[in-house]
């Protein structure tokens, strides 16, 4: 009877409506401080409702409790789940909206220095917003690429809103820190395409010597699990030492930019933590490659090379395109904690909010670390599917 | 073209797997290599295109010692079919096809009207399957375009290892016949590995009978039935209906005789061999058939006294 029932309903959607209610209750939406120094008093959705609200908001949010409701209920129905991921965009850019408007009219209320930041209710309703919508999109069950289309349309209406919450403490902290994060973007994406590209091309260098050299597989598998093991700041720190020793030994190393702190340290090292799953995935790409074609491509007279560019690689890349996917993902991700070495990047904005308390900062430099994971993974995803629907 | 094994040994740990492998094959021959399991001839198959390497003696291949060659050139030179077929599943059938006249730098427009020449020579036609992957082929069809495949472009030798040794019966037939029409039309040299007796009766102009890496007899099918050398060719041909096989490679044509008295009821096709038309018999208990050609029209009778009785070859 159990299983029935959670079948016929949608647990997870209840159990995300359980936790948006307790976000209202328990969290504050905003924090009000008189400025930037001060810590803010905490200002909850149900204070911003009263101090904005109209009941038309009110009946909004009575019809979007009655439809989720509904959602639970019936996680079956296509239309009702088109209906959950239209409202939940439209969620997302109301929880800004409500922070925007708030924000404007207590400064227009009085004291210009006040500072309206985003509370801990917001973001976890953000999220929740978020993660319903996920959950409605894959209950539609669309094909990979309009599936994905339709999660990057999910941040429309908040991208069309976004200068509706520019009297918000993150959007002035946006605004003075603005010309930091074109080149912290450049920087960050330097650093994961030097570490990339040739953990790529090395990668799958070994991969292709390890199927026909098994005494490499067993004896660099190893290495490359225990450097998966180091801590990241570990592994930047151990790094410096010899780093700083070379570029002394050999000064055109130090002309050239390499040296125990900056780039050089933290590339070398996301190009080893990025070793592991290109190769990984490009070994188990050649290895399911059918024997009996490379066997062919052998008796009809391709040479080492023609066969694995012409058989090997093509029929290898779905599963190397996995790991090369997870690779970019975690480097672009811990290529923020490369900062601490002086390479730069959004983890430097990120740093510099963590060591001035200032938590807006802190997120301005997580936000955008965090789209352009997501991007990479989407651009990936898009990529494999494409190439599964060729044949 | 000629090719020439010389004393060929080849061991595996130790045991001998080929011992004094001696063969000339001439331009057209259509050459199989019958034998059990374990035998040694699909080992000797791969060491002409040196998939597999001989530990002595010599091969040639045109008079010239095969070790002499650039081993991707030699390869090109002889094309390949196999059981697993191993056609690449990204690339399109008529993709599959172009391989070694891409890689010997044909222009595209060669290469294309050669596949198109090939499907068709497969009965597959070209629009309907040159843009199809192989995974949305049947077995057979995926068979063909391994043969074609393998004569893209115009080899010396066609190397055949049991190529249709994982199909079913009524495709294996069908690809067999389809097989002997083009070595009847090209006069392509093949050299066909097969452990199928009747396979061998079928297609061989030559038949070289393996055991223990060793030639057991050499000759043309009918010689072998006739005349086998000892007790275990007799055995893997089959003793007990050596001569039933020894009919299925007769063909009636040439004892068609005029219609005298009641004419036979039943007909049957003027190509059909010995095998059929007595087995013909046998089913509708008559000792006689009405012989018609393809357009229904009468050519005569054949008895079955004139086809047991007679021992012409």
């Amino acid at each position: 009877m159990s299983l029935s029932l959670v079948q016929r309903s949608n647990p997870v959607l209840a159990l995300y409506v359980a936790l948006a209610i307790g976000a209202v209750g328990g969290l504050p939406f905003l924090r009000v401080a008189p400025n930037r120094l001060l810590s803010g008093e905490p200002v909850y959705l149900w204070d911003v409702l009263q101090q904005l609200g109209s009941q038309q908001v009110d009946a909004l949010l009575l019809g979007l409790v009655v439809l989720l409701c509904i959602a639970v209920w019936q996680p079956g129905q296509r239309l009702i789940q088109a209906f959950i991921i239209l409202t939940m965009a439209a969620s997302l850019s109301g929880v800004w909206l409500l922070a925007g408007q708030f924000a404007s009219s207590a400064i227009q209320a009085g004291n210009p220095l006040l500072r309206t930041s985003l509370g801990a209710g917001f973001w976890t309703l953000a999220a929740l917003a978020w993660l319903i919508a996920l959950d409605a999109i894959a209950r539609v069950q669309l094909p990979t690429l309009p599936r994905l289309l339709l999660q990057s349309a999910f941040f429309l209406p908040l991208l069309l809103l976004l200068n509706e919450g520019q009297r918000l403490s993150i959007a002035q902290e946006f605004a003075n820190q603005r010309d930091v994060f074109g080149p912290a973007i450049l920087r960050h994406l330097q650093i994961v395409f030097l570490a990339v590209v040739p953990a790529l091309v090395i990668g799958l260098l070994l991969a292709w010597r390890m199927t026909r050299t098994r005494s490499l597989r067993q004896a660099l598998f190893p290495i490359l699990n225990v450097i998966q093991t180091i801590p990241s700041i570990a592994l930047f720190g151990l790094l410096m030492a010899p780093l700083a020793w070379l570029a002394v030994q050999l000064p055109a190393l130090g002309r050239a930019g390499i040296s125990g702190v900056g780039i050089a340290p933290a590339v070398i090292a996301l190009f080893l933590y990025a070793l592991l799953p290109i190769v990984r995935s490009a070994l188990t790409g050649l290895e399911q490659v059918p024997a009996e074609a490379v066997n062919a491509a052998r008796a009809m007279g391709m040479s080492a090379r023609q066969l694995l560019w012409q058989v090997e690689l093509p029929l290898a890349l779905p599963v190397l395109l996995i790991g090369l996917r997870s690779a970019v993902v975690q480097t672009t991700g811990l290529a923020a904690v490369s900062a601490l070495v002086g390479a730069g990047g959004l983890g430097q904005i990120m740093f510099d909010g963590l060591f001035s308390a200032a938590n807006e900062l802190v997120i301005l430099g997580v936000i955008p670390i965090v789209l352009l994971a997501m991007m990479a993974d989407t651009f990936f995803k898009v990529l494999s599917s494409l190439i599964k629907t060729r044949p | 073209m000629t090719i020439k094994f010389q004393k060929i040994r080849k061991h595996y740990d130790g045991a001998a797997a080929i011992t004094d492998f001696n063969l000339d094959i001439q331009q057209g021959e259509l050459v199989l290599l019958l034998g059990p399991s374990g035998s040694g001839k699909s080992t000797i198959l791969k060491m002409l295109n040196r998939m597999v390497s001989h530990d002595g003696g010599h091969i040639f291949f045109n008079g010239q010692d095969i070790n002499s060659f650039n081993v991707q050139d030699l390869r090109r030179r002889m094309g390949y079919a196999m059981q697993s077929v191993g056609l690449f599943p990204h690339r399109t059938v008529g993709h599959n096809i172009a391989t070694v006249p891409r890689l010997l730098g044909w222009d595209a427009q060669r290469v294309q009207a050669r596949v198109n020449e090939l499907l068709q020579l497969l009965a597959m036609d070209p629009k309907q399957y040159a843009g199809r992957y192989p995974h949305q082929l049947s077995g057979g069809q995926q068979q063909r375009v391994g043969v074609a495949r393998a004569m893209a472009a115009d080899p010396d030798v066609l190397l055949m290892d049991e190529p249709f040794g994982a199909l079913d019966p009524v495709t294996r037939a069908a690809l067999q016949l389809q097989l002997k029409k083009i070595h009847r039309a090209t006069g392509q040299t093949i050299l066909f590995v097969t452990h199928d007796i009747d396979e061998a009766l079928l297609l061989a102009t030559r038949i070289v009978l393996l055991n223990h890496g060793r030639i057991v007899q050499m000759g043309t099918p009918l010689e072998l039935l006739q005349q086998p050398t000892n007790d275990f060719v007799a055995d893997f041909l089959g003793r007990a209906d050596l001569g039933l096989k020894q009919l299925s490679l007769r063909p009636i044509a040439p004892h068609i005789k005029a219609i005298e008295g009641t004419e036979p009821i039943h007909t049957i096709s003027h190509t059909v061999t010995f095998k059929e038309a007595i087995s013909h018999m046998a089913t509708l208990h008559v000792s006689s058939l009405r012989v018609v050609n393809a357009d229904g029209t009468v050519l005569g009778q054949v008895h079955a006294t004139d086809l047991l009785e007679t021992s012409d070859v």
